[in-house]
């Protein structure tokens, strides 16, 4: 952490019970035992680490959260939920933290990880399933080519008939289509490509 | 027993050795597996990394289904059964929401038919020796280190049929039809899951220490229930090429049904080698 981060002209003393509102866990409770951070796979490549993301979030650090790599290098495994002695589940609070970065209009700095759950949400909304292919081909536009380095393991899948060519479309996709519509699309706009 | 059956995206295609070998071993066992009619991605880990309401609405339609059609639901996948039941909670608590999705999608929450994961049904419900009763093939020096990854236990007080820390399930399953699970401590510690497109390298990391803890405890090879898991510890182990097995796919061979050569042929680390050296195939 940089010691700039912190600044009392950044605290929103509103943010702890918004957070708290929104994802539903009680982030106050959190007396940084770190043993989230300790089981948690992806912290060694987080900017802030798990218990440190709570730690913020008390703190009012909501600019500095949003920015964060943290909230989108969280794979939702559920190790530091299932292990807080205070019963705080981090993946919901990750997942909201990323809800509220993308309605403010945050850049991702997660560009790859925004730009595969774009291309994943966009294959859903078409066919009513995942279809890889084209959901691949999606993804390599707006990563900028960053699957290419895969480019070998997909010919060998391709090659091993892991991965099909025709998509699948559901039959009441207008289903699908309306629950979508339900949800808006302010969740899915802004981001980082 | 007959069960509703959703498949998830992945069985018809990066993991369809696992939809072929679940197919076969559910026949065998006289459990009848009648696909949902018209069935939805669930959002895996997308979904409720960008929309929470998508993340939660997307499976309800599953719900939905599984519930006209009036039986419980066996799942294969950790993510799709976990996001069912997700959303299978909301639609029980949150009425305001409940009747949303009831105008939305046309019909009349009652709760009845859950959703199970596979390996609760075929290792928690059967009965042991009703399964040893079919093994032709005993998986003798098979020594399996029995990986159940992240969501399949966890968060408990959604799944709850197994340890979250320490589940046994799979390894009493593999048991039973001869195989010799190891013990190791990397059972429930994730794979990096989906960001193996996105951050390739994290996955790399993490699959590899499992990879190593598993041969470091003995095992030749690793047996999982999750086509992500499976795929991400086929094709991203550094220095290691243990054979990654479905669980499906060890009953299969222990069985002695047709078809396992094909389904090995679909690995990129292939098992055969190993499975020939034991006199398994």
């Amino acid at each position: 952490m940089n010691d700039n981060d912190l600044l009392i002209r950044n605290i929103d003393t509103s943010f702890a019970e918004l957070v708290q509102e929104r994802s539903g866990e009680n982030v106050r409770r959190c007396y940084y035992c770190q043993k989230c951070t300790v089981g948690c796979p992806t912290a060694y490549v987080m900017d802030y680490k798990p218990a440190q993301v709570l730690k913020l979030i008390q703190l009012g650090q909501k600019d500095t959260l949003l920015r964060s790599t943290a909230i989108w290098l969280c794979v939702g495994c559920e190790t530091c939920g299932t292990r807080c002695p205070n019963e705080i589940r981090l993946a919901p609070v990750m997942d909201t933290l990323k809800y509220m970065a993308l309605e403010e209009g945050y850049a991702v700095p997660e560009t790859a990880v925004y730009a595969l759950h774009r291309s994943f949400m966009d294959s859903i909304k078409l066919w009513g399933r995942v279809h890889e292919a084209t959901m691949l081909a999606e993804y390599a536009l707006r990563s900028r080519g960053a699957i290419l380095s895969d480019l070998g393991m997909g010919m060998q899948l391709i090659l091993k008939g892991k991965i099909s060519f025709l998509p699948e479309r559901i039959k009441r996709l207008g289903e699908v289509r309306a629950l979508y519509k339900r949800a808006g699309s302010e969740s899915v706009k802004g981001g980082g490509s | 027993m007959k069960y509703s059956y959703y498949p998830g995206c992945t069985i018809g295609t990066t993991a369809v050795e696992y939809g072929l070998s679940t197919d076969a071993v559910c026949a065998a066992l006289d459990v009848e597996l009648i696909e949902l009619e018209d069935w939805n991605c669930c959002g895996a880990s997308s979904a409720h990394s960008l929309n929470h309401e998508l993340a939660l609405a997307l499976p309800a339609r599953n719900v939905a289904l599984a519930q006209a059609a009036g039986l419980d639901t066996v799942i294969p996948c950790p993510a799709c059964y976990q996001h069912s039941l997700a959303a299978d909670k909301r639609l029980r608590e949150d009425e305001n929401w409940r009747a949303e999705m009831e105008q939305l999608l046309g019909f009349q929450y009652n709760g009845q038919g859950r959703s199970r994961h596979l390996l609760e049904i075929l290792g928690g419900d059967l009965d042991k020796d009703a399964l040893a009763a079919k093994v032709t093939q005993p998986l003798k020096g098979l020594k399996v280190a029995c990986y159940y990854g992240c969501v399949l236990v966890r968060p408990p007080e959604l799944t709850g049929w197994d340890d979250p820390e320490h589940p046994m399930v799979m390894d009493r399953l593999l048991e039973a039809v001869g195989a010799e699970p190891v013990d190791w401590s990397w059972k429930v510690d994730c794979c990096g899951a989906s960001l193996t497109l996105s951050r390739s390298e994290v996955v790399v990391e993490l699959s590899s220490k499992l990879a190593e803890a598993a041969q470091e405890a003995g095992a030749n090879c690793i047996a999982c229930a999750c086509g992500i898991c499976q795929i991400n510890l086929d094709t991203r182990q550094k220095d290691t090429q243990i054979p990654v097995f479905y669980f499906t796919e060890l009953m299969g061979l222990a069985f002695g049904l047709p078809g396992t050569d094909k389904w090995f042929g679909k690995h990129m680390i292939d098992p055969r080698p190993l499975l020939k050296s034991l006199g398994l195939a």
